[in-house]
């Protein structure tokens, strides 16, 4: 474990025999158990789906540039958003971070060899394609119209093809379900010698805290979609207020659900910032164990506060205040989190290199995200919020602003250790301005155009808010540029990139002890964890790649190699 | 290095366990985990049952008189002792006995078949009075209103659990065949523990859905 000089610089160059190519040939890939290619899998599987749901979002926006019908009527329009909805929450940021950067980097961090269950991984991205086809098979027959919560009773009613939809979210389920199991017992019987509870990453504890949201939430929606199915296959009445059913029961059901689903969507995406916060300040997390612990507490209370998505359903006045209280709790781990990332770069020695970026992007879009969370979880201001575009800006901030903000920081800081190849940094930054500029216009206009009044959901809309709407279309195009531009030096990087070396960040976690890209049994011996994840001011760890500039510097000066005590 | 380990492991072991003991508690935790998933999905529904019941207290109490007390009754023993009969097929395959174990097997495989006999006869009945689920219900002798939504849930609940009884005998019958062909010893019968287990929660959940449905008035 030990990095002399010497180890490391013979080590430094591309490891010639890797997971990517060996064993060869499509089949190896189709039929792998290895953690990291079914990770990679995952990434391209979801990356299609983002772009998908993403020109779904273009065309929304193109026929909100003028209050008027532009390129397609109403039916059009509906089926639009629920395809854009219903495929970037279960297709795209529910599996993205665990899914795929999850699978290929938690093994690494624990210092283990694979996940516990590698067959049941294999078969968990095999399901998931199987549920995105329906998704597909749906779309292309007579795509839902209900909006990605389909609830009842329009649900049951409506002419479009809801059962294929929803059957792909019951299979998407189980997915999601295996990836969980597979993280809680990864993370609790596989952990490397020396890798005690509080020596794990956050990453990993972030993870743990998803997988259990994962495994303990969606049955639920396993059920009420298959309820959902059967209330329009059989009329069961379970929904149907025509015969004594009751619509609100499948609002209780689904955000029991869906709320702890945010949280699925949010924890790995926080899990990535604690990682890139402390890499790049080199210092140890302040308050390391409130961090890792928050995010069982937000896992936790996530599950008491679905009711604050019904204020305007009807449910008792009662339940609704315990609801509110109970939703403002939820800002408190949040908050923790976020007092702490502050402290950690505090007095660091911060370079901003593009991980980073994309870190203070998340920071100031998901604090704005969060806190109008709070603003909607107050029941007056909801009760005249709902249902406008207030919410759409809301949502937009916490799932684009946080988690894929995360997500993108995560793809940069592991891009190296995946591919063992440097992407181009100034395209990098290009993209990171891109994307966060174009986010800001698109989505901060609709907080205004919320509290004006403006309702979601309507493709058609009073003179007034015009400007507001033209501008956010604006935005989304930039927004198309700067992820255009990513994509870019992210597929030219892997073919031209310059070699990154083993750890080309400095950082301590076990990931980055091995080569890059990793062999295919990811470690050549076992590694032991003798030193936390972030001992910075105990172990200088040798930055391999020398070629990263800093925020107009060309080189970071390279740390004095110690030998690292062990 | 790789290669010379997994000369040493045993065939059972996976090659990215350290040993046999870590490799049978990750089964196990990962199998809690799943049955934890499975009370769950469950428990989706025994909250609509809950819900309905406390809004039609009447209707469902008329319309549980039309189950079957006796076949209901026939089927919880007859659960019961498959459990068991589960159980033993451990017991047998810890002391080294592939004969028992095979014999145990196979009679649980039979109890499973005989409750879902039982289920059938129980449903095609329901069937045929026309006590179908939602626009399929036809029957006029329940009073109450919606008598439908008792015979949804009804279904919805017996249906899924049957659907788990079939997959449990699609599991009994492989471990039948490898038991078989002497895939497992004392030192190794991890499989046939974890669909012991999850064999007891079909027989759990049945034990809360017979009082539910057939006893409770
Ligand atoms: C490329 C950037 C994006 C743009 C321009 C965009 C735009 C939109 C628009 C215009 C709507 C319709 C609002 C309404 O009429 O209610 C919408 C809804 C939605 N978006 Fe996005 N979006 C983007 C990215 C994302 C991402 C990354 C996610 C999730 C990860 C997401 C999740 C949703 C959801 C869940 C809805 C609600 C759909 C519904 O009402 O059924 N969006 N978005
Ligand atoms: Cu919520």
């Amino acid at each position: 474990m030990a990095a002399t000089v010497a180890d490391t610089k013979a080590s430094m160059a591309y490891a010639e025999v890797n997971y990517l190519n060996e064993p060869k040939g499509l089949k190896s890939w189709l039929l792998t158990l290895d953690h990291k290619r079914i990770g990679l899998m995952y990434f391209f599987a979801i990356m299609t789906m983002f772009f998908l749901g993403g020109i779904f979002a273009l065309l929304v926006r193109l026929e909100l540039f003028t209050p008027k019908q532009d390129f397609f009527g109403a039916d059009t329009y509906n089926k639009f958003f629920t395809l854009h909805g219903a495929i970037m929450v279960f297709l795209f940021i529910i599996p993205s971070i665990p899914a795929a950067l999850g699978n290929i980097i938690l093994p690494l961090q624990l210092g283990a060899k694979d996940v516990a269950f590698p067959r049941l991984n294999l078969a968990s991205w095999y399901v998931y394609v199987t549920g995105a086809l329906f998704a597909i098979y749906s779309m292309v027959t007579n795509a839902v119209d209900t909006g990605w919560t389909f609830y009842a009773p329009y649900s049951t009613t409506t002419n479009t093809a809801v059962i294929s939809m929803t059957m792909a979210v019951f299979i998407l389920g189980f997915s999601s379900i295996f990836t969980g199991l597979n993280f809680l017992v990864t993370i609790h019987k596989l952990r490397a010698p020396g890798m005690t509870w509080f020596k794990m990453p956050l990453f990993v504890w972030g993870l743990y805290a998803t997988a259990l949201i994962q495994v303990l939430a969606t049955p639920v929606l396993a059920i009420t979609v298959v309820l959902l199915m059967l209330e329009r296959g059989l009329g069961i009445g379970i929904f149907d207020p025509a015969m004594g059913g009751d619509p609100v029961l499948f609002q209780h059901f689904f955000w029991f659900y869906s709320h702890p689903a945010v949280y699925i969507m949010i924890l790995p995406g926080m899990a990535i910032i604690s990682e890139l916060i402390t890499a790049f300040s080199r210092k140890q997390m302040f308050g390391y164990k409130f961090v890792g612990f928050s995010s069982l507490a937000i896992a936790l209370t996530g599950f008491m506060v679905w009711g604050h998505h019904m204020f305007t359903s009807g449910q008792s006045e009662l339940s609704a205040v315990i609801f509110s209280f109970i939703t403002f709790l939820v800002g408190i781990p949040s908050g923790i989190k976020i007092f702490n990332w502050l402290a950690t770069m505090y007095r660091g020695s911060i370079t901003l290199q593009t991980p980073m970026l994309w870190a203070f992007a998340f920071l100031f879009l998901f604090t704005i995200g969060g806190l109008t969370g709070i603003f909607l979880g107050a029941i007056s201001l909801d009760i005249h919020l709902h249902d406008t575009y207030f919410v759409v800006a809301h949502f937009h901030y916490v799932m684009m602003g946080g988690t894929v903000m995360a997500l993108m920081g995560g793809i940069h800081y592991w891009w190296p250790k995946i591919w063992g190849r440097m992407y181009n940094e100034k395209l990098a930054r290009f993209s990171v301005f891109f994307v966060f500029v174009g986010f800001n216009v698109t989505f901060f206009t609709q907080f205004i155009l919320g509290t004006r009044g403006m309702p979601r959901r309507y493709y058609q809309y009073l003179e007034q808010y015009q400007t507001l709407h033209e501008i956010s279309t604006v935005g989304s195009w930039l927004l198309l540029l700067g992820f255009a531009i990513m994509a870019f030096y992210l597929i030219h990087s892997i073919f031209k990139g310059k070699v990154a070396g083993n750890n080309p960040w400095g950082a301590l976690t076990l990931e980055w002890t091995t080569s890059s890209p990793p062999p295919a049994h990811n470690f050549e011996r076992q590694p032991i964890a003798v030193n936390g994840p972030y001992d910075f001011d105990k172990v200088a760890a040798e930055i391999t790649y020398e070629g990263t500039p800093g925020f107009g510097e060309t080189v970071v000066a390279k740390k004095e190699t110690t030998e690292v005590k062990h | 290095m790789s290669m010379n380990h997994a000369a040493e492991h045993p065939a059972h072991l996976a090659h990215h366990f350290a040993d046999t003991e870590q490799q049978k508690e990750s089964a196990k935790l990962g199998m809690w985990f799943f049955l934890l998933t499975e009370v769950l999905t469950f428990g989706g529904l025994f909250c609509a049952y809950a819900v309905y019941r406390a809004w039609h207290p009447e209707m469902f109490f008329n319309a549980h008189k039309e189950l079957s007390l006796m076949a209901g009754t026939i089927n919880t023993i007859v659960l019961i002792t498959s459990s068991l009969t589960m159980a033993l097929a451990i017991r047998s395959m810890q002391l080294g006995d592939k004969k028992q174990a095979m014999m145990h097997l196979a009679l649980t495989f039979l109890l499973a078949a005989t409750f879902l006999v039982i289920k059938y006869f129980e449903y095609s009945h329901k069937f045929h009075e026309g006590q179908l689920p939602g626009r399929f219900y036809t029957y006029t002798g329940i009073e109450g209103s919606n008598p439908h939504v008792f015979f949804s849930i009804y279904f919805a609940m017996t249906g899924l659990h049957g659907i788990h009884v079939m997959g449990g005998m699609c599991l009994i019958a492989w471990l039948f065949f490898k038991t078989k062909n002497g895939a497992f010893s004392p030192e190794y019968y991890t499989p046939i523990e974890m669909t012991g287990l999850f064999w007891h929660l079909v027989d759990l959940i049945w034990i809360f859905l017979f009082p539910l449905f057939y006893l409770i008035g």
